[in-house]
């Protein structure tokens, strides 16, 4: 049997580290993700791993990609502000092909913001934050028990993709409690990153592999290998010709779409399933992730008797378009809910294309967004009209 | 069969890029060779560098190498150095990767007296960048950026690094390679963090914009500069931060046993 105990968001997030194989932290303390700082101070000396606390993120973040050049599982954590300093070096990560884990307890912006109040409004900027084409894979938790699950996810993407992944979590989830069932020792399914084969004198350190991702040796092994922040040949040496820039960027960007293969999937509930049936008609479909989607769970438990599906993105980046595109035809209207002023309502919007009435929910400041305040968006929502699929020229089920 | 400087420059890449009158690949030399000096396994060797005309050296050597961001080689090389503390981690800064947008970084790394050797090149501009004012520029200089004079006065990056309790702080000239090659040799061969400043001249910008002539001229006089203290100036003992985060590691293995929590749940 596997234990359960009970603990915090964040907390969790050290233990599904650990049991994915991080060794290495380094971070900054900031609210409201110090916890994990903590219980990584704790914890990481005593597997023979190693805690720093730098002098700031931009550091905390270099710090881990050198660890994970020199062969760790590394992390750092962080929220907003800290968030913001490190997306130099998340480009850093993407372009050098480092994996490492990212955490980031969203608290309400900008700047300083509302520190200790829970916000989802670094949902782009987990997309887009660091500049020049690049690819973003991000998970979000809505639990306790999946800061555990999510952040093995997470590692587990980024030693596959060689590239950094977010774990956007927030001031909600992190800093709740709940009941978690840790798998026992061993039971978890680990990736390791692709390791290098064959003769030292013939590494090539960005040669991509069969999936396109290269295989990552590690500083201090059999393998000596360059690495550089400029734009590089296969051997890590800086190119500055048109062909090879337009080869590593395409095969960067690519790693999003072939993340979507094997990272977590969207959680679809139907409210069928809580056992009261649906009435007739066209269901509301909810979109919302992390806290924000506990509130919308919570409405369909509210009201059993009108009927709505959730639609939970546990990975944000890449989006799930195709699972949600599917679910728009048999849905009369979206309602997006989320702690921001509409940020994957323009994932959703986009995918939609118009076929169904899209409505948000959104709240931005710093408190949850309610059942009630989702509810009311449903009752609105609901009373809009279906565009004509024809008329916008769409055929169903297909973009 | 012990190394030469050639072991560990990558010729495939030469000619360097650094301009006439550059003293970079004087100090790449001397740092090859301090490579040899020590027999340094080039699997077991880390250069890290940031942005700049010497930080561009990633390319010519032979050993594991990773050229960063603007600023953060420090923080990269810290990362590897506490991971993996049996690896020789070399950061190679100018004064404004070093100095200035990494100014926080140096005074930290020097301050955690991790066991990374700095051999900062300072030619008291960006020169890659056109010849900007950088943290060590001297006041009253005319740089890219200072057309009417310097307004600010420079750090002494050597008294810097002693006062953030750096183990091994040394300076010196590319003038005087011997002394050069010498202080690199033990900055890399000691415990703690290490720096060794290097000046250099940067006849392109510097020398041109304030009238100090040519090549042949700013290297004169910056071999017989008055007053530059050269040499060791700092050597101490303290325990580097990798030698006490092992004890810190041993401590936590006996306290929580079997990789349990002290608070055990």
């Amino acid at each position: 049997m596997s234990p359960v105990v009970f603990m915090q968001g964040n907390e969790a997030v050290v233990e599904g580290a650990l049991a994915a194989g991080a060794r290495f932290y380094a971070g900054y303390p900031i609210t409201p993700s110090s916890e994990i700082a903590e219980l990584a101070s704790r914890r990481l000396p005593a597997v023979g791993g190693v805690y720093l606390q730098m002098e700031d993120e931009i550091a905390s973040i270099g710090a881990v990609i050198g660890a994970s050049l020199a062969g760790a599982k590394a992390f750092t954590a962080t929220s907003g502000p800290g968030f913001s300093l490190m997306q130099e070096n998340i480009g850093l990560a993407v372009m050098l092909e480092v994996p490492c884990v990212v955490v980031n307890v969203m608290r309400s912006g900008p700047s300083t913001g509302l520190a200790t109040k829970p916000a989802q409004a670094d949902v782009m900027q987990a997309r887009w934050g660091t500049h020049g084409d690049h690819p973003a894979v991000a998970l979000a938790p809505w639990s306790v028990q999946e800061c555990f699950s999510l952040t093995v996810a997470a590692f587990n993407a980024a030693e596959r993709l060689r590239t950094p992944v977010f774990l956007l979590s927030d001031e909600i989830i992190g800093r709740m409690r709940e009941g978690v069932t840790l798998p026992e020792p061993g039971s978890l399914e680990l990736v390791e990153r692709p390791a290098p084969t064959g003769p030292a004198a013939e590494y090539r350190p960005y040669r991509p592999g069969p999936d396109g991702v290269p295989p990552l040796a590690a500083f201090g092994g059999p393998y000596v290998f360059h690495a550089t922040s400029s734009m590089h040949d296969e051997m890590g040496v800086s190119a500055n010709d048109a062909a090879t820039a337009a080869s590593v960027i395409s095969r960067l960007v690519a790693k999003s779409r072939f993340a979507l293969d094997f990272l977590p999937g969207p959680e679809v509930v139907r409210s069928a399933e809580t056992g009261r049936g649906c009435r007739p008609g066209e269901p509301v479909l909810l979109v919302a992730f992390g806290s924000s989607a506990r509130s919308a769970r919570q409405v369909m438990l509210d009201h059993p008797d009108h009927p709505m599906t959730l639609f939970r993105p546990r990975c944000l980046w890449p989006f799930p378009e195709k699972e949600l595109s599917a679910l728009l035809a048999d849905h009369g209207a979206v309602v997006v809910a989320e702690m921001n002023t509409g940020q994957l309502l323009l994932e959703v919007e986009r995918v939609a294309a118009g076929r169904v009435p899209v409505a948000a929910a959104l709240r931005s400041d710093g408190e949850i967004i309610t059942p009630e305040q989702i509810w009311e968006t449903v009752r609105e929502v609901a009373r809009r009209p279906r565009p004509a699929a024809q008329a916008l020229g769409w055929k169903e089920g297909g973009r | 069969m012990s190394r030469t400087y050639l072991d560990y420059l990558n010729e495939k890449a030469m000619p360097h890029m650094w301009c006439p009158g550059c003293g970079n690949g004087n100090i790449l030399k001397a740092l090859l060779a301090a490579f040899a000096a020590l027999d340094l396994d080039p699997r077991k060797t880390v250069v890290v560098t940031g942005i700049g005309c010497w930080g561009k050296a990633d390319d010519y050597v032979t050993t594991n190498a990773v050229h960063g961001t603007h600023g953060r080689a420090l923080a990269l090389a810290t990362g590897i150095k506490a991971y993996r503390p049996d690896l020789t981690v070399v950061a190679l800064m100018g004064d404004g990767d070093c100095a200035t947008i990494g100014g926080n970084h140096f005074i930290h790394a020097a301050r955690r007296n991790v066991g990374i050797t700095a051999v900062v090149a300072n030619n008291h501009n960006y020169g890659m960048t056109g010849g900007q004012f950088s943290a060590t520029t001297p006041a009253g200089s005319r740089t890219s950026t200072s057309p009417y004079g310097h307004a600010e006065e420079a750090f002494d990056l050597c008294e810097l690094a002693r006062a953030a309790g750096a183990n091994y702080v040394a300076r010196t000239t590319v003038c005087h390679y011997r002394q050069m090659e010498k202080l690199i040799t033990e900055a890399l061969a000691g415990e703690g963090f290490s720096l060794v400043e290097v000046m250099t001249p940067c006849p392109t910008y510097f020398g041109r914009l304030n009238r100090r002539g040519g090549p042949p001229e700013m290297w004169r006089s910056l071999k017989e500069e008055p007053g530059l203290r050269t040499g060791c100036l700092v050597k101490a003992s303290r325990p580097s931060f990798e030698a006490r985060y092992a004890e810190i590691q041993k401590a936590a293995r006996a306290l929580t046993g079997e990789e349990r929590d002290p608070d055990a749940r």
